[in-house]
């Protein structure tokens, strides 16, 4: 059995790489001692903090199979996400959820832990709804399969997604497979001068209108629109929305993605706020964009936590410190009967509560 | 499970808690409730009760958990996996009458619901904002949305717009113990895991839906439909995986072998070219400029691979009649046999003629005869193996010749169903799809919502003591003893 750290032994083949995590997870659960998952270090700052021992998996990477003609792609979990983008773009097909990478090191495994989704999730879902199939390590060191390769699978509770944004906590995505897209052949963006709560309003009002708008952006004084489809279609939808075609492009749309646009480039506490789409705008000081017609709203501010979520939770969603000091609860405090369905599942995967502990919830 | 409690004593403990008429105990009142869409198996629960509000349904589900009486949840019992299938000693909860549409939401795009409200009837509500659900399974007629939920429903237009589980927003679902979950909402993501992805597809295992939101989209601004009728079934296959390759997704895709397409002609003359060995149906929607560009594209791609004839429809009412064939293919074997077995396996596209050709095979095996209809652009397989119940070993015959296929698509990568879900039917199937370790974490997930295992009990996960008789006999026979017996 091999014993050097993971992270240390790379390149290692692939069935060498399994055997250790596997021994690293039974020791840990044989020692109750907590393990931290990590891939490309990208997203630590997501999440809370946590102390426990770090297990990298980037040495675990590859793409085991891609095939075009069947809109799927399965890779290992530390695989660089972009590598996947680069081959995938290749057969003119792109990952659905458009995710950030914040940082060249980004993994496949992370970003499916993390479950951060870009700006086309408006029109063509989140990481979860891409999901098709997970190897995982649980928290006794097993090897097991959920989902598979196809999107219509109804066998056995969906424990692929739960995965998903799971930071880590139930298993150790060892390997994933997605649904791709094929990538639109013409793409352009739209912008028009608009207040928050006039970008709030035309948007929605948009999204009742078969427009193939593929994402909306509002950084406080424009409002951003994407389309998609064939210079006619543009044309018609651009003058139906009232802005002018800019030459903005793939550029423009990864800096908002990979958030270093200017709103973004704060100092303060960066909220990322979840509320139905057509909610007006939340009383929190400071500056806030907004992505996905509305339904997202990211707020630079000092407020306090409990007011955000106050605010978050009277407009019917909720509010995660995605960026700022420590602190306590990241996430919106779980109901009990939620929190304690939480815990019971933790326990069904990672019976000696090793993945991750804490790093979603104080609790587990 | 508790058979101690009288039926007396039962009644008696429902009637204080729901109306008179909305609690069944006489045979002939639970009759209808005998079995769901997949006939075969049939059970009498001891009670069926019919609340008709949330409030009533919390009463009944707390009256079940104190006398641990097993509950199954019904909505239009269209499930053709046993999923409504009734369990003996216990509960029938019908959800027919909590059939109200709380909200239509144009501003946000979403509707709430009652479960038992019928798939296509929210797309009635929303028509009038220009909106629609997108699921449409082909009982949408029928089926509620409840049902859609426990077994995470497709349909023609999921290639493009999706599963349930990519249309629902929000859940309020009844623990077992009493609790009520608030999953989801307007928003799109929230914070913890996805209970709610976990809820789709969990076939009344996990909790009972009192009310669900989902999402509306705005109708496309137009659809076309293509017809191609092709001489070799391969060629068909191969253009299905082209036109996905080519960058284009329809709104549907879907193809019928020769035995179908003779079929249909027969049952509604929806104008099928009666010599083709298989014809691909396929839906293209979005705006008319775009739609012209992707008819050429498609047309183009169709004639490469052979196709003898590519038809556009001229209007909606010729469209509606290529699809009708297509909708009709299910009651058209009715017509041919005294029954069929549906099966519901996927396989990666780029297996379809080789699968067909496996099937045809299995047919001459089991001399059993066999109609293929599915969802091609997903890869969704519906073979229908007509058989008659009344001829002795005719059922067991079907079901091997059924079980063979299921695992033959585990062989080529897919899955043991698509969209019907496992229900009593595919209960072996998922021992071949799944290992023990797998399973147990099911069974972990299971446990977590429902220790006493009072939810569905029987349906969608076996036990690991069924699959091991299960391996064990295929091994030693290759087939199942007592197959006529029904099997929990």
């Amino acid at each position: 059995m091999p014993t050097c750290p993971a992270s240390d032994c790379s390149p290692l083949d692939v069935a060498d790489i399994k055997d250790i995590v596997a021994s690293r997870i039974r020791e840990a659960a044989r020692l109750k001692q907590g393990v931290q998952l990590h891939g490309g270090n990208t997203k630590a700052f997501y999440g809370r903090n946590i102390q426990a021992t770090p297990l990298s998996l980037t040495s675990h990477s590859g793409i085991t199979e891609y095939e075009p003609s069947e809109l799927y792609i399965t890779a290992r979990c530390g695989t660089r996400l972009s590598d996947i983008e680069q081959v995938i773009e290749k057969e003119k097909q792109i990952l659905p959820f458009e995710p950030p990478h914040f940082g060249t090191a980004a993994t496949l495994g992370g970003t499916v832990a993390a479950g951060l989704s870009g700006p086309r999730r408006v029109s063509s879902g989140g990481v979860r709804d891409s999901i098709l199939g997970t190897e995982i390590f649980n928290g006794a060191g097993e090897y097991l399969r959920f989902g598979g390769k196809v999107m219509k699978n109804v066998a056995g509770y969906d424990a692929s997604r739960l995965m998903c944004g799971s930071l880590g906590t139930l298993g150790i995505l060892m390997s994933v497979t997605l649904r791709l897209l094929p990538k639109p052949q013409n793409e352009q963006t739209a912008v028009i001068a608009e207040s928050s709560s006039g970008a709030i309003q035309k948007m929605n009002a948009w999204a009742l209108t078969p427009m193939p708008i593929t994402a909306t952006f509002h950084d406080g004084e424009n409002l951003y629109v994407r389309l998609a489809g064939p210079a006619s279609v543009l044309e018609k939808c651009t003058a139906s929305i009232g802005g002018e075609l800019t030459d903005l492009g793939n550029r423009f749309w990864s800096e908002i993605k990979e958030q270093a646009h200017g709103v973004f480039l704060t100092d303060q506490p960066l909220w990322r706020i979840q509320v139905p789409p057509s909610t007006l705008p939340l009383d929190i000081a400071g500056p806030c964009a907004m992505e996905w017609n509305g339904a997202l709203r990211w707020h630079a501010t000092n407020t306090e936590a409990s007011m955000i979520r106050r605010v978050a939770n009277q407009a019917g969603g909720h509010a995660s410190l995605f960026r700022g000091p420590e602190i306590k609860q990241v996430f919106d405090p779980l109901p009990p009967a939620v929190l304690e369905l939480h815990k019971k599942l933790k326990r069904a995967f990672d019976p000696a509560g090793i993945l991750n502990p804490g790093r979603m919830y104080p609790e587990f | 499970m508790n058979t101690q409690v009288s039926l007396s004593e039962l009644t008696k403990r429902f009637h204080q808690v729901l109306p008179q008429d909305a609690v069944l105990v006489d045979k002939e009142q639970l009759h209808p409730y005998e079995c769901d869409a997949l006939t075969a198996y049939r059970q009498i629960p001891r009670v069926a009760l019919l609340p008709g509000s949330a409030e009533q349904v919390r009463a009944a589900v707390e009256v079940c958990r104190e006398l641990k009486l097993p509950i199954v949840a019904r909505g239009a019992g269209t499930s053709l996996s046993g999923g409504a299938l009734p369990h003996p000693d216990g509960v029938l909860l019908n959800f027919a009458r909590l059939n109200k549409i709380l909200e239509i939401d144009p501003q946000n795009r979403t509707a709430t619901v009652e479960p038992g409200v019928r798939n296509l009837a929210i797309s009635e509500a929303a028509k009038p904002f220009g909106l629609y659900y997108a699921p449409d399974p082909s009982s949408q007629i029928a089926c509620t949305i409840g049902g859609n939920i426990a077994e995470n429903s497709g349909g023609v237009h999921c290639l493009k717009y999706g599963l349930t589980v990519h249309n629902v927003l929000a859940l309020k679902v009844l623990t077992i113990d009493g609790d009520i979950l608030e999953l989801g909402g307007k928003h799109l993501e929230s914070p913890g895991y996805d209970l709610l992805a976990l809820m789709n597809g969990s076939e009344g295992m996990l909790g009972v839906a009192l009310e669900a939101t989902v999402k509306l989209l705005p109708r496309p601004d137009g659809s076309k439909v293509l017809l191609a009728a092709f001489n070799r079934i391969q060629d068909a296959g191969n253009a299905v995986a082209a036109i996905i390759s080519s960058g284009i997704i329809p709104a549907g895709l879907e193809m019928m072998d020769q035995f179908t397409i003779e079929a249909t002609e027969q049952y509604c003359s929806p104008g099928y070219p009666a010599d083709a060995a298989a014809i691909l149906i396929c839906e293209l929607d979005g705006y008319e400029e775009e739609l012209a560009d992707q008819i050429k594209r498609v047309s183009t791609l169709l004639e490469q691979y052979q196709a003898t004839e590519v038809h556009l429809a001229a209007d909606e009412q010729e469209a509606e009649t290529l699809w009708k064939g297509r909708k009709a293919a299910f009651p058209a074997m009715g017509n041919l046999s005294p029954d069929y077995y549906c099966m519901d396996g996927t396989i990666p596209r780029k297996h379809l003629a080789e699968v067909l050709e496996e099937i045809y095979a299995l047919s001459e095996k089991f001399g059993l005869r066999v109609a293929n209809v599915f969802h091609a652009g997903d890869g969704n397989l519906h073979p229908l193996i007509l058989y008659d119940a009344n001829q002795e070993g005719e059922l067991e015959k079907a079901e091997e010749f059924g079980s063979e296929i299921l695992q033959l698509c585990v062989r080529k990568g897919g899955t043991i169903t698509g969209e019907h879900g496992v229900g009593v039917e595919k209960l072996d199937q998922m021992c071949v799809q799944f290992n023990t370790v797998e399973l147990q974490t099911f069974n972990g997930i299971k446990s977590a919502f429902d220790e006493h295992g009072l939810l569905n009990p029987g349906k969608a996960i076996p036990t690991l003591h069924r699959c091991a008789e299960f391996g064990a006999m295929h091994v030693h026979q290759g087939k199942l003893p007592h197959a006529n017996l029904p099997r929990f």
